[in-house]
């Protein structure tokens, strides 16, 4: 545990937020005053209405605000043994993002390169893959939503699903097998003759983009399917009629339509994509940089909890200004992803 | 600019399913035309293969005398109006209007141009900004007439678009899409289960059964002159009794029926002896004056008011059902049911069509 007054302060600020949502009720409450409508207690009973505010709470408090909450102090923390903590040299302090910066606790004297490369390239291929992702699904989504019948769609639902029953660190390792110096595509290759090397795929990071590409295919695919089967058949054909060729007719019909879709299944896929760690971990050439393993890295090579929380921390916020960014660029609303 | 248009011995098959029957019809440039026909009678199939969503599994469909094998929906010079409509919903109501100019390149300006001069055409002047959700039905009506016609089509085809709208908006409907037809002057082909829009609105009408048209002729034609027994008994009401041809002389036929030997005009085809229906309107059957000899009798089973009219019905012998359409003036508040009513016609209203043959054609 750190200090008593960070102590006090992780425990207000849900406090805080407590009382404030309690006044937005009394408020109501008083605005509404006459209006008969029955009250959650009334509607649920009150046994079920306790249980149903607890669990909720517990749910939002101890398992989300909680643990993030205590990252963020952490972050701010310098590391020390257990015994040191809440003593004198426990100060507040920004050193772990001036590690992640400068590559130093205390000097600012030359950019940390390898983590604020591994950092944009994470964030840059994140962005490729959701691309590649869309490029691969839209196809394959709209023919299932708009062109094959019911028991061709079945089969391929099939088809998609199946294959994710298998866990995730083994899908992974399936391709270092496929794409390994020894594996499966260059030993064909070569008996074929189309190489007489074989090719590096792990080393130039081919292995990881396609094993991450493949990972979250059914994360984009789903969204983006809901999206285009709720699209009236007929509007498509009046595109046509109307002259439309079959591009126009995605671009500005389809498209603006699934756009929900297609905003909620990038955001998950960028997301889980700058997160992942199984598939770098065991797809990742000697040189890849990656993101996650160096975070990984911090908590459980250096044992530097507190540096590992500041690398999470600016991880998350740089997603999610970026995902909202976009999502502003498309003139999406969070209402919308979660319709 | 109107067109005509060909369907030369048109078949269209969906694996064993045969929709359309060896169609073959002449639609004349300008003209209203309907086809009229029950639901799964093809005639959708029919409007589908006319716009080029579907291709004729035989013959071929020519318009302006140009074959359109092999020519894709959004290059042949229709627009079709669906049933549902099937405006765009995120689209304004004039760039709905403006898509098909927006596809050929048309700039911005001078498609809100046309949009605000065709929404004045179809009386819904400066609603060009308002999006789709926020129109009534009878609007979105308007504004898909409005994009069908932007794209200035030589036909326009329009399924059944009058089917959602409540009764009073779609009587408006049909006398304003016959003048907008009016107006623009191009060929409009209109497909309806609805025999009331035909007759009202149609130059002609191609009446379908089962995938085949069965006549083709303008409302009066079809409505007194129905050479078929379906489309006697499907436009209008019709009483149809069956019997065998008694005799057939100077373009009467009489036909021995259970409720007696009724006497109408004989249509194509009749002989002595074979099976025949009569068709009797419920408006041209009358009760039988004092004293005069009832062509039939029949028993009063109940009535029903409709306003300017009251439907009476009756039951003659061995059960068939007989209705009449009476007047405002008629005197039908003391019959009870059971009662005896002697009925008369005048043979020249009443029609004798042969039935078809098991397995004909």
């Amino acid at each position: 545990m750190t200090n008593p007054i960070t102590a006090a302060f992780i425990f207000a600020i849900p406090l805080i937020v407590i009382l404030a949502f309690l006044a937005m009720a009394l408020i109501d409450r008083r605005r509404m005053a006459g209006v008969q409508a029955p009250g959650f207690f009334q509607r649920n009973g009150t046994p079920i209405a306790i249980f149903l505010i607890a669990a909720a709470a517990f749910w939002a408090l101890i398992l989300i605000v909680f643990p993030q909450l205590y990252m963020v102090d952490y972050s701010f923390h310098p590391k020390l043994p257990q015994i040191k903590r809440g003593g004198p040299e426990d100060v507040y302090t920004l050193e772990n993002y001036r590690y992640f910066l400068f590559g130093s606790t205390r000097s600012t004297d030359h950019w940390n390169s390898t983590h604020l490369n591994a950092f944009w390239i994470t964030i840059f291929v994140s962005t490729l893959i959701t691309i590649l992702n869309f490029a691969i699904c839209y196809p394959l989504a709209y023919f299932m939503a708009q062109v094959a019948k019911p028991q061709t769609v079945v089969k391929l639902m099939a088809l998609l699903v199946i294959p994710y029953w298998i866990n995730e660190i083994l899908r992974a390792f399936a391709f270092r097998i496929l794409l390994g110096t020894g594996g499966l595509i260059n030993n064909v290759a070569i008996a074929v003759g189309l190489i007489s090397e074989p090719i590096d795929f792990i080393g130039h990071d081919v292995a990881l983009y396609a094993g991450l590409t493949y990972a979250y295919l059914l994360i984009m695919m789903f969204p983006l399917y809901n999206a285009i089967e709720s699209l009236d058949r007929n509007q498509i054909e009046a595109a046509r009629d109307l002259g439309a060729p079959w591009w126009h007719i995605h671009l500005f019909v389809v498209m603006p339509f699934a756009k929900p879709g297609i905003a909620s299944g990038a955001t998950l896929v960028f997301m889980l994509c700058a997160g992942a760690l199984a598939a770098p971990l065991v797809l990742g050439g000697p040189k890849t940089l990656w993101f996650t393993p160096i975070v990984y890295d911090r908590f459980f090579q250096a044992f530097n909890w507190p540096q590992g929380s500041a690398y999470a921390i600016i991880l998350l916020l740089t997603c999610t200004a970026f995902v909202s960014l976009t999502m502003r660029l498309f003139k999406v609303s969070l209402s919308e992803i979660t319709r | 600019m109107s067109a005509d248009i060909e369907l030369d011995r048109v078949t269209i098959r969906f694996g064993d399913f045969t929709a359309v029957k060896d169609v073959s019809l002449k639609i004349n440039g300008g003209e209203f035309f309907s086809i009229l026909g029950p639901s799964g009678c093809g005639k959708t199939t029919l409007l589908r293969t006319i716009s080029g969503f579907l291709e004729p599994t035989e013959g071929a469909v020519r318009i302006a005398g140009q074959d359109m094998a092999g020519i894709g929906s959004n290059k042949r010079p229709t627009a079709l109006i669906f049933q549902n409509l099937a405006l765009f919903p995120l689209m304004s109501v004039a760039d709905n209007i403006g898509y098909g100019l927006r596809v050929r390149g048309v700039p911005k300006a001078e498609r809100r141009r046309k949009a605000d001069e065709l929404l004045r055409l179809v009386a819904l002047p400066d609603q060009g900004d308002k999006r789709i959700g926020e129109l009534s039905g009878g609007q979105k009506q308007r504004v898909a007439v409005a994009r069908a016609l932007a794209v200035e089509p030589k036909v326009l085809l329009l399924d059944e678009p009058l089917s959602a709208l409540d009764l009073r908006l779609r009587q408006h409907m049909r006398t304003e899409l016959r003048a907008i037809q009016k107006r623009v002057g191009i060929t409009f082909i209109y497909i309806t289960h609805d025999q009331g829009e035909a007759l009202t609105m149609s130059d002609r009408i191609a009446v379908m059964n089962a995938g085949k048209v069965e006549q083709v002729g303008d409302g009066r034609s079809v409505y007194d002159r129905p050479t078929t027994p379906f489309v006697a008994s499907f436009v209008g009401e019709n009483n149809g009794v069956s019997g065998a041809v008694a005799s057939v002389a100077e373009g009467m036929a009489i036909l021995d029926t259970p409720i007696g030997a009724l006497k109408g005009r004989a249509g194509a085809g009749l002989s002595a002896g074979a099976l025949a229906t009569i068709f009797l309107r419920p408006e041209a059957l009358v009760f039988a004056a004092p004293g005069a000899t009832p062509d039939f009798t029949a028993e009063f089973v109940n009535s029903a008011f409709e306003g300017n009219f009251t439907l009476v019905f009756l039951r003659a012998a061995n059960g068939q059902p007989i209705t009449l359409s009476v007047g405002r003036g008629a005197d039908i508040g003391a019959l009870a049911p059971g009662a005896p009513i002697g009925l008369n016609f005048s043979s020249a209203d009443a029609l004798v069509l042969p039935l078809r043959h098991e397995g004909a054609p």
